[in-house]
């Protein structure tokens, strides 16, 4: 339990996936002009998030792993070439499935999503989150801690550069600057915020 | 003939249609420096005030005056108590110093070491940032203001005595330019910029930011400061190093420059508190954030890292954090701006505070980083704050 709480804490703050890793930046730069659609797709990216990593670590523990087709009568078969693509068609069928399930029984939260859920199939921090779940080897229960924290964690970050982006109308940004360009110094800084998190070993 | 009709002579020269009409920010900023500004807002609505920003900004280098003077004589007090215990003075600092004799029990020769450290950095900060300053109100006509010199003084006294000058510069461009000037200037910012500043050099160059060497400015000596103690040994090993908590209030241990003295920071703040400055309710909630949270950690206990047990009033003394509370957490403009948010930014700051010190094992002093890092979230307990009371408001009047 404390392990998993450790772990939650790590991919919260210290790995953030926005301000660490800088996973998801088109959709960081592009959808964080204001607060509430922001989080609005930073809700949806948990929701994601936490259903396509455990789905991907049941996909990789028992299918693509060696040794775990054997119930199937193939003992030595390796899959795990397949992975990327297993990986990224889960993620593709999930956002689609929720997408159907929140039109038939929630209207009006996937009207409040819109947009943002299609675009969420290809946000690379949710094929990242696939990716470190199998790069760092993680179990059932582990991945679905990493599944909701970094989720949580990515959807802090996008809210808090909603708010700095908010802040910064009543600013006086250069020409050149307007725009993109103040956005990428923006998160530059804020990631330096985050720096005091780097280093936390737990 | 006074400063004044000289002023008035060349003032043609600057305004619009004028020879230098480009430099007129440049004679504005010495003009507003010596005389009050003659603008005022025309335009409906605005309240009456007797204070402008030049005043805050004046009131706040008044304020930091006491943590000057106490740390100009620290910083010689440990360069002097270093050369008595048998270390070269080195260096041409420390030759000029050196006229004064390095008897630390003589409070001139102290004070005279320790500016002869100063000076040099808060030079290199005023002409450096001076020139972002000017360079980009020249540029996008914009007045240049009082709260640089806040800035420079700020970010000098939060900087170890040793810093190579063109660190200083470097620190301090980075501070101006992408922690303010990208953004349009004064009160147009959302990090702190003296902050951002020193947490460029702290993240870029950590072998003259932090460690045992840097504090004290004379070559060869070493010795951890009262936060990395605690934090390798716990704080009842500090008794035994010889500091005791009076000692971390007064301000006589190892530190950056301006830093060290609680005494010093809390006049500081009486002062900000008393011309209404400084925000009480940020005060009330860092304090409450820090105590509140170490009381916890206290609690919990750990028989691995002694920097559970500290007290929270070691934590208090030690490091930064009376600095920070007096100078940091009350910038009004990179603080939450709702009277309810500025509990909640307070009490962020004054966890996190005690988190990076105890929890992360990378940085010992964590105050800096804990005022960045709620900078970031700032605005948006703002919008929550706001939001929370259209809703309360809206039920009321249904």
């Amino acid at each position: 339990m404390e392990g998993l709480l450790a772990l939650a804490v790590k991919a919260i703050f210290v790995e953030n996936l926005a301000l660490s890793f800088f996973l998801g930046m088109c959709t960081f730069i592009a959808v964080s002009k204001k607060i509430s659609t922001a989080l609005g797709l930073g809700i949806s990216v948990i929701v994601v998030q936490s259903i396509t990593v455990p789905a991907n670590n049941l996909i990789l523990n028992d299918l693509l792993k060696p040794g775990a087709l054997s119930w199937a009568g193939f003992d030595d078969v390796d899959l795990r070439f397949l992975g990327l693509i297993c990986y990224i068609g889960v993620i593709a069928a999930m956002v689609q499935i929720l997408e159907m399930v929140l039109d038939k029984f929630f209207p009006p939260l996937y009207n409040a999503l819109g947009i943002f859920l299609p675009l969420i199939t290809v946000n690379c921090a949710i094929l990242g989150g696939s990716l470190f779940m199998v790069e760092r080897d993680y179990n059932f229960p582990e991945a679905v801690t990493y599944g909701i924290s970094s989720g949580f964690g990515w959807a802090l970050a996008i809210t808090a550069m909603a708010g700095v982006r908010e802040k910064l109308k009543y600013s006086d940004i250069p020409d050149g600057l307007q725009g993109l360009g103040i956005t990428f110094i923006t998160a530059g800084l804020m990631a330096m915020g985050f720096m005091s998190f780097s280093g936390v070993k737990l | 003939m006074g400063a004044r009709q000289f002023f008035d002579r060349i003032e043609p020269n600057f305004t619009k249609g004028g020879k230098y009409e480009k430099f007129f920010p440049l004679y504005e900023m010495v003009e507003s420096f010596l005389y009050t500004p003659k603008t005022v807002t025309k335009a409906a609505p605005h309240a009456r005030s007797f204070i402008d920003m030049k005043r805050i900004m004046t009131y706040v280098v008044i304020a930091t005056i006491p943590c000057i003077l106490i740390g100009l004589w620290n910083t010689g007090l440990q360069a002097n108590e270093a050369i008595a215990a048998g270390l070269e003075p080195t260096g041409w600092r420390a030759s000029i110093a050196g006229i004064f004799g390095y008897n630390p029990s003589n409070p001139l020769a102290n004070f005279m070491h320790g500016f002869v450290y100063f000076l040099p950095i808060y030079i290199t900060t005023l002409v450096v940032g001076g020139f972002w300053e000017v360079l980009f109100a020249t540029i996008r006509r914009h007045e240049v203001n009082e709260g640089f010199l806040v800035t420079s003084m700020l970010y000098v006294l939060i900087l170890p005595a040793s810093t190579p000058l063109w660190q200083v510069a470097l620190g301090i461009s980075f501070g101006v330019v992408l922690g303010k000037e990208v953004f349009g200037g004064t009160g147009k910012n959302f990090l702190n910029p003296a902050l951002t500043g020193r947490a460029f050099l702290y993240f870029a160059y950590p072998a003259s930011m932090s460690g045992d060497s840097v504090w004290v400015p004379v070559d060869g000596y070493s010795g951890a400061t009262a936060l990395s103690i605690s934090a390798s040994q716990g704080f009842q090993d500090l008794a035994a190093q010889g500091i005791t908590w009076w000692d971390a209030f007064f301000g006589t241990i190892q530190g950056c420059l301006g830093e060290t003295s609680t005494l010093a920071c809390l006049i500081g703040l009486a002062f900000l508190l008393a011309t209404r400055i400084a925000n009480w309710r940020l005060i009330v909630g860092c304090l409450a954030g820090t105590i509140g949270f170490s009381l916890l950690l206290n609690v919990i206990g750990s028989d691995t890292n002694p920097m559970f047990a500290m007290p929270w009033y070691w934590h208090i003394v030690l490091g930064g954090y009376a600095f920070g509370l007096a100078f940091m957490v009350t910038e009004p403009v990179s603080a939450s701006h709702t009277n309810m948010g500025r509990y909640y930014y307070g009490a962020l700051i004054g966890v996190m505070v005690v988190m990076i010190r105890v929890i992360n094992p990378a940085f010992p002093e964590g105050m800096m980083l804990a005022i960045l890092f709620a900078n970031i979230f700032a605005p948006l307990i703002d919008h929550f704050v706001v939001q929370a009371n259209i809703r309360r408001r809206a039920k009321r009047n249904v």
